[in-house]
């Protein structure tokens, strides 16, 4: 079978459209860099005698219509090719744009339903609401959400599986038919194939689920790791503060990649290092919520037992399950049973078992990747602890501070039910911007092989599989490349659209 | 002044001491040490064998005494086989322990031998550095200019077109890491098959086949910009961003200051207004932020060195931590270490420098 052309049946009206916006937007560029040049300005607002406002547009204002228009011309012509591609039945008709638009059809049904809403409830939804009266907010939360949510359906949108094989599709073209696999498969290649004859397209896909689950938690446990720290450290300052500055200025002043070379190593893992670095930095976490919820209900016993104290014990569970995979309840239960029917076979088998079993409660994860996410943990936390500290140093000296300890409030609370929610803005968009910086330390770890499955679909790995083949065959690493850039230019952006947003307030 | 530069420098030497030993204490964990028994004696040893070996060559002792050793405070090892051959840390091959030196650490000037280049680390690593230096000094004479006017350009007049686009752009630079922006690049620039190399070549614009060379090893001998552009603007873009966004926001600052606005009710004309007020307080940021890039653009270098085939000091650092070399490591970061605290040193001071109204309190 022949390779599906890009554009399909509408290429042959809709590419000459496209292609025309794209020479007038460049020819209204051109001029308009050369009239601005010598020069000319855009039209002023003349206000006429009835107060109201006009213009007399001249040609800088005539170029800027044609960039705009051209534009839209574009990006209309785009969502031809994707509605196309869903309306469409045949793949050859679609083409691979289209196939592609309509691969990803969960996707934009979520993103058109959490537009819809959010801009619908956008006045009763705070900070969040108001991203959306801003254009570079609205594009950022939009590329965000079409990659989360592509990571949410990725078995529904990837073709083929991630570490499938077709042997008679190695480095296949895009959209390439499928030949030589199994009867019942997808029928073609829509990003061509990998080295291996894997599908480039559901490689990225796949991708995204596993860049989107570390770097979002690891983001997350860097921040409770900073909050717990710098809290402390900018409100109660003296010794404390002397030494976890000092510490995080070590950590700062270590390179990120020597740090990563020499952690993340298989030999660093049988020595036991990740298990230790995560008990250090997954308690913060269990003592922060702990805290959290005691400095708040000291004065009411009841949601003191009944919520702070299981919810804390549950997470303690869940750490010691994690990090040390030890249940304390198998433990005691193995041990206290195989104590009192000592000589059976039922207690041997407990006594033998006891050492080697999986914790009811725990996330079973293994040593390659607790050490990537523990370091990943390790070196954003620094800065993080920084920022919270700067934030603390500020916020302290405010009066309604001054106020909760004139009150007798314990310090804990002050930190953190008084500094830290008024701290939330700045923290909110570090929050965002640090994802995208964690999704590209990922991509760095996976581009040197350090710590991932070799077979992984991450998208730093696949980048450098695709690299020794680059100047042949250019479409595997591209992919994965852009997405990750998308990714982050859309995190980036979303971070700049709430801080613009937080600061009108 | 003198007093704050003073003790700038202690907390840099606990710093450098700290770090080395974190480094020390890493490389020489039990499975690292087992690997390097395996890698440079047999592979096939008992564990037995591997302790023997190990034990021969001193790495069985209490690590802080080899720290020491390392750094050269405490005397070097010796031991003398059954055979009589006289060996130790400071004993040359085949030499003996009256005549070698009582101390040899990184005090005395010996950063010990690399076992992968099989020679001393000193004599590797200046030229690795040579050559990475030069590619750090491109790519910053291309980066600060071009971040610098990105940046006051768009912070001149804050909100308008102009501001809006280059503010974008820079946004987009920080978001295409090295390893990205090196693989687009080298798509669209040089390779045969794609991108605009083909289209130019048919055309007749370019001599070559390609517009710029994929792989910078030539550049190592001959830096030329046919084969040493695609790896400068790989780095330099990636760092440009966030010192674009620095400088807008510091300019951005100036611009809405009392004085700006007197000179602009005076009739000073726009243009003289950015050169000449605004330009020198809204540099001051940038300035800090500019020396703190540089230890971030050693994580651009390594995957770049890395990308293009360049055996500078990143790639050094990748094949000493790939082998588990433990002194070219230990060197690598010493180095790597001192760039940094360097920089901040620089940064510290440059800002009281350039700031009178620090310098003068």
């Amino acid at each position: 079978m022949e390779p599906l052309t890009w554009t399909g049946s509408l290429g042959t009206f809709l590419n000459p459209i496209m292609l025309w916006a794209v020479y007038a937007f460049f020819a209204a560029f051109v001029i308009n860099l050369g009239m601005s040049l010598i020069g000319m300005r855009q039209a002023d607002p003349i206000v006429n005698p009835d107060h109201t406002i006009s213009y007399q547009y001249g040609p800088v204002d005539y170029a800027l219509l044609v960039m705009k228009y051209a534009v839209f011309v574009f990006l209309g012509a785009f969502v031809v090719h994707i509605i196309g591609g869903i309306v469409q039945p045949s793949h050859e008709a679609r083409g691979i744009i289209g196939g592609l638009g309509a691969r990803f059809l969960p996707v934009w049904i979520a993103l058109i339903v959490s537009f819809v809403l959010s801009i619908r409830f956008k006045r009763r939804l705070g900070l969040y609401g108001k991203l959306f009266d801003n254009l570079i907010g609205m594009i950022g939360f939009g590329l965000a959400m079409f990659w989360l949510f592509t990571a949410i359906f990725a078995p529904m949108i990837a073709t083929h599986g991630a570490i499938d094989q077709v042997a008679s599709m190695r480095n296949a073209v895009p959209g390439s038919a499928v030949s030589g696999g199994d009867e019942g498969l997808f029928a073609y290649y829509l990003l061509g194939g990998d080295n291996l004859g894997r599908d480039v397209f559901s490689r990225m896909i796949f991708g995204a689920r596993e860049v989107l689950t570390i770097a979002p938690a690891a983001t997350l446990f860097a921040f409770m790791v900073g909050i717990t720290l710098g809290l402390p450290a900018g409100y109660m300052g003296g010794r404390f503060d002397t030494l976890i500055t000092f510490v995080a200025n070590l950590v700062l002043a270590f390179p990120v990649i020597l740090l990563f070379y020499l952690l993340v190593t298989p030999e660093i893992v049988e020595a036991g290092v990740p298990v230790y670095m995560a008990a250090v930095l997954f308690i913060l976490p269990v003592a922060f919520v702990w805290v959290l919820l005691y400095s708040r209900y000291r004065a009411q016993p009841s949601i003191i037992k009944w919520v702070a104290v299981p919810i804390t014990l549950v997470l303690l569970l869940l750490y010691l399950g994690t990090v040390f995979q030890f249940d304390p309840f198998v433990w005691l239960a193995t041990s206290f049973i195989g104590y009192l029917n000592q000589g059976n076979p039922v207690a041997d088998w407990m006594a033998t078992t006891q050492g080697e079993y999986e914790p009811l409660i725990g996330i079973p994860i293994d040593g390659n990747l607790l050490i990537v996410f523990v370091s990943v943990v390790f070196v954003n936390s620094p800065t993080v602890f920084r920022i919270v500290r700067g934030l603390v140093l500020d916020i302290k000296t405010r009066d309604y501070v001054a106020a909760a300890q004139t009150r007798g409030e314990g310090p804990w609370y002050i930190m953190l039910w008084e500094i830290l929610p008024n701290a939330r803005g700045p923290l909110i968009v570090d929050f965002c911007l640090r994802i995208g910086y964690t999704t590209i330390l990922l991509g760095t770890l996976g581009f040197f092989g350090l710590g991932v499955d070799p077979e992984s679909a991450n998208w730093g790995s696949t980048i450098n599989e695709g690299r020794a083949l680059l100047r042949l065959y250019p479409h595997p690493p591209l992919p994965p490349a852009l997405a990750l850039m998308t990714l982050v230019l859309g995190l980036n952006l979303l971070a700049d659209g709430l801080r613009e947003e937080s600061l009108k307030d | 002044m003198g007093l704050f530069i003073l003790r700038r420098l202690g907390v840099m030497i606990l710093t450098a001491l700290c770090l080395t030993f974190v480094v020390f204490f890493l490389t020489n964990l039990g499975p690292n040490l087992e690997k390097l028994a395996k890698t440079q004696g047999n592979a096939r040893m008992t564990d037995a064998e591997v302790v023997q070996w190990l034990d021969n060559r001193g790495y069985s002792r209490p690590l802080l005494v080899r720290y020491g050793e390392w750094l050269g405070v405490a005397p070097g090892w010796t031991r003398v086989a059954p055979d009589g051959t006289e060996t130790g840390r400071c004993v040359e091959p085949g030499g003996t322990i009256a005549e070698s030196p009582t101390f040899c650490g990184v005090f005395q000037g010996d950063l010990g031998y690399s076992t992968v280049s099989a020679d001393e680390v000193s004599n590797v690593v200046g030229g690795r550095l040579a050559l990475t230096g030069w590619l750090m000094l491109l790519a910053f004479s291309v980066m600060v200019p071009a971040a610098l006017i990105v940046g006051i350009l768009a912070g001149m007049r804050e909100g308008s077109r102009l501001d809006r686009s280059l503010s974008t752009f820079s946004i987009a630079s920080t978001a295409t890491p090295e390893y990205v922006s090196g693989v687009i690049f080298i798509i669209l620039l040089a390779s045969s098959t794609s991108g605009l190399s083909p289209w130019l070549a048919e055309n007749g614009w370019i001599d070559g086949r390609t517009l710029f060379l994929g792989s910078a090893r030539s550049a190592m001998n001959d830096i030329t910009f046919w084969n040493f552009t695609l790896p400068v603007i790989t780095i330099a873009l990636y760092g440009m961003g966030y010192i674009a966004r620095m400088t807008r926001a510091s300019m951005a600052e100036v611009m809405t200051a009392q004085y700006i606005r007197t000179a602009r009710l005076k009739g000073v004309s726009f243009r003289n207004i950015v050169l000449k007020h605004a330009l020198r307080n809204a540099l001051i940021a940038p300035f800090t932020v500019i020396m703190l890039q540089i230890p971030w653009l050693l994580t651009g270098v390594v995957i770049v060195e890395t990308l293009f085939n360049y055996n500078g000091f990143g790639w050094t650092l990748v094949e000493a931590a790939g082998n588990n070399d433990i002194e070219m490591l230990l060197t690598c970061s010493v180095v790597a270490v001192f760039v940094v605290l360097l920089t901040q040193l620089i940064s510290d001071i440059g800002y009281v420098y350039l700031n009178p109204r620090i310098r003068i309190s």
